[in-house]
Parts: structure tokens; C-alpha cells; sequence
């Protein structure tokens, strides 16, 4: 495979379903922003610069209630923790064939569930040196679905029947279920057992702390239990 | 209510924040060798993270899905599994039945 058929086929991969779950996603988040009195280039621009629905949503959320910074900063970061873990199990799958090393921290800023997910899907079929190439166009291609959402759900706010807009922001916690519910391999199925059962729990204790807790918990958890199958 | 720079400002500081943990994820990657058991470990954790974090996300949304009650939420992910596991995994299937059953029973509740 060349480096363009990689492009290409990144490009065809991430819109599909990829680039429609952001869209629909992110109009969510639009919807919310406007709601909330932000700008539509704040909006954007946070698509751009956070780029984590999650996170968005909180700042969305918080500002709009008038938390104080360190909270909303706090609130925003911890639930964005998972970018850590995810990165270090996906940057070193792009160093092959990538010559400059230092543009893994520009393509740390592309990375999202649905790259990430969409990566490790299409690796073992891909050769090694054409990872990096794959990940950049999939994970830009997303990204233009997540400000293309931002942008028609900060108008279409109201436009839309009420059971409509709340499918739409349904659809990103389906499309992940789904697509992690395709994984067979055994520490894997057992780390998303164990951490959607953590992850509900230890929210209600901390909805900061939350997310990492689970991370660390239900994952070790699992990685321990399953060694021996790896 | 936070206006004008502020905004811009706290936002800023919510990107940085966010970047830290990417940031410091790609200086750690470069001591993990793939395949190695550390990282399998991390590979564990960041899935046991995203399913924590899609769980929260159907149980206990922030944000407008908190209208829907929580019986409709679990009968629609419900319905999208099984439709999920009986179509032999396909992905679109399962996501049009969760997402389409969760709009019409909004629809019959809003009358």
C-alpha cells in the first residue's frame, strides 16, 4: 500500500460513521454552548483547542453557572484524563516510519475516541510504516466533523424537535458502546466489563476524580486478572 | 457569569489543562514499547476509562439527556446491543435502533 492509498483509505474510513457521530455529537455541544451564552468563535475555537466532548460540555456547563475557574479548570482537566493512557497506547503504533518524533505532539492535540477506536481497528491490517499517515487524515477528518457539529447546533438550536436533538446527543454514548463491544480479545472485554460497572460508582462518589479512579482501578484490575491470556 | 477575556482566558487555561494530559502521554509513550506489558496495562486502563466514562455518559448524562428518563435511556443502549449482537456485530444497525427507539419514546412521553 502506498502512502496515498493509506490517505485514502483513513479519509473513507473516518467518514462513515466516524465523521456523522461527530457532527451529530458536536451539535449537541453547539446547542449547549449557545444555550449557555458563549460565542459561536469560542465555540469553535474550543472544538479546535480542547477538542473532548466531555470536557467541552462541562466548560459549557460550568461557566454558564458561574463556578469559579479553578473549579471549571479542575472539572474540565480530570475529565479529560483518559488522553493520557490513550496516548501512550496509541503514539507508540504511529513511531514507526514517522521521522521527526516531535510531531507526536502535535498529533497528541488530534486524538479522540473516535481516532483512537478507529486505529486500532485498521492497524493490524495496515503496514507499520504507514500507521502515522492513517491516524493524521482519519483523526483531521474527524476533527472537521466536530467543528462542522459545533457550528450547525450553535444555529440550530430550537430548530430542531426536542425527541430529535436529544437522539443526536445520544448517539456518541451507542456509537461507543458498539464500538468497543466489537473488541474480542479478553483483557480488553474485560477491562470495559469492569469499567462500565466502576465507572457510574465512583462518578457518584467524585465527579472529578471519577473517570481517573475507574482508569486505574477497573483497568489494572482486568490487566492483573487476564496476564496469563495476553 | 464569566464574560469577555475572562472567558477567553478560562478557556485557554481548560485547553492547556486538557493538553497536559496528551502531552504528557506522548513523553511517556516513548519509554513503552508496544506489546510490552506495560503496555497492556495501559491499553487496559484506557479502555476500563472510555467505558466508565460511555457509562456515566447513558446513566448519569450531564447536560440535556438528563430530561430523558433513565428507564429510556437503558431500554434504548438495551435494544442497540441486541440488535448489535443479532446482526453479527455490524455497528450501524446497533446505533439507528438505540438512537431511533430513544426518539420515539421521547416522542409518545412528550404526547
Amino acid at each position: 500500500m502506498t502512502p496515498r492509498d493509506v490517505a485514502i483509505r483513513a479519509c473513507r474510513d473516518a467518514l462513515r460513521i466516524p465523521s456523522l457521530v461527530l457532527i451529530s455529537g458536536f451539535i449537541g455541544f453547539g446547542s449547549l454552548a449557545h444555550e449557555s451564552g458563549l460565542d459561536l468563535s469560542l465555540a469553535l475555537i474550543s472544538t479546535v483547542i480542547v477538542w473532548s466532548q466531555p470536557g467541552q460540555v462541562a466548560f459549557a456547563e460550568l461557566s454558564a453557572a458561574g463556578a469559579t475557574a479553578l473549579a471549571i479548570v479542575l472539572a474540565v482537566s480530570l475529565a479529560n484524563a483518559r488522553f493520557l493512557p490513550m496516548a501512550v497506547s496509541l503514539m507508540p503504533l504511529l513511531r514507526p516510519g514517522l521521522k521527526r518524533k516531535a510531531w507526536l505532539y502535535l498529533y497528541a492535540q488530534l486524538l479522540s475516541v473516535n481516532s483512537w477506536a478507529g486505529c486500532q481497528r485498521a492497524f493490524p491490517q495496515l503496514p507499520s510504516e504507514s500507521h502515522h499517515i492513517y491516524f493524521v487524515v482519519f483523526a483531521a477528518v474527524c476533527m472537521t466533523g466536530g467543528v462542522i457539529g459545533t457550528l450547525l447546533g450553535y444555529f440550530a438550536t430550537g430548530a430542531l424537535p426536542r425527541p430529535v436533538a436529544l437522539g443526536l446527543v445520544f448517539i456518541t454514548p451507542v456509537y461507543f458502546a458498539m464500538l468497543f463491544a466489537g473488541n474480542r480479545a479478553r483483557p480488553v472485554v474485560v477491562a470495559l466489563l469492569a469499567g462500565a460497572v466502576t465507572g457510574p460508582i465512583l462518578f457518584t462518589v467524585s465527579p472529578d476524580w471519577g473517570v481517573l479512579a475507574t482508569g486505574l482501578l477497573a483497568g489494572t484490575g482486568a490487566w492483573w486478572f487476564t496476564r496469563d491470556s495476553a | 457569569m464569566t464574560e469577555g477575556v475572562g472567558i477567553w482566558a478560562l478557556l485557554l487555561m481548560a485547553a492547556l489543562a486538557t493538553y497536559l494530559w496528551r502531552g504528557l502521554g506522548v513523553a511517556l509513550s516513548t519509554r513503552v514499547q508496544a506489546g510490552s506489558a506495560l503496555f497492556q496495562w495501559v491499553n487496559c486502563v484506557s479502555y476500563a476509562m472510555l467505558a466508565g466514562l460511555v457509562a456515566r455518559m447513558a446513566l448519569l448524562p450531564i447536560g440535556s439527556l438528563t430530561e430523558v428518563p433513565l428507564v429510556d435511556r437503558v431500554g434504548a443502549m438495551t435494544l442497540a446491543f441486541v440488535v448489535f449482537f443479532v446482526t453479527r456485530r455490524s455497528i450501524l444497525p446497533g446505533v439507528l435502533a438505540g438512537v431511533i427507539s430513544l426518539i420515539i419514546v421521547t416522542s409518545i412521553r412528550a404526547g
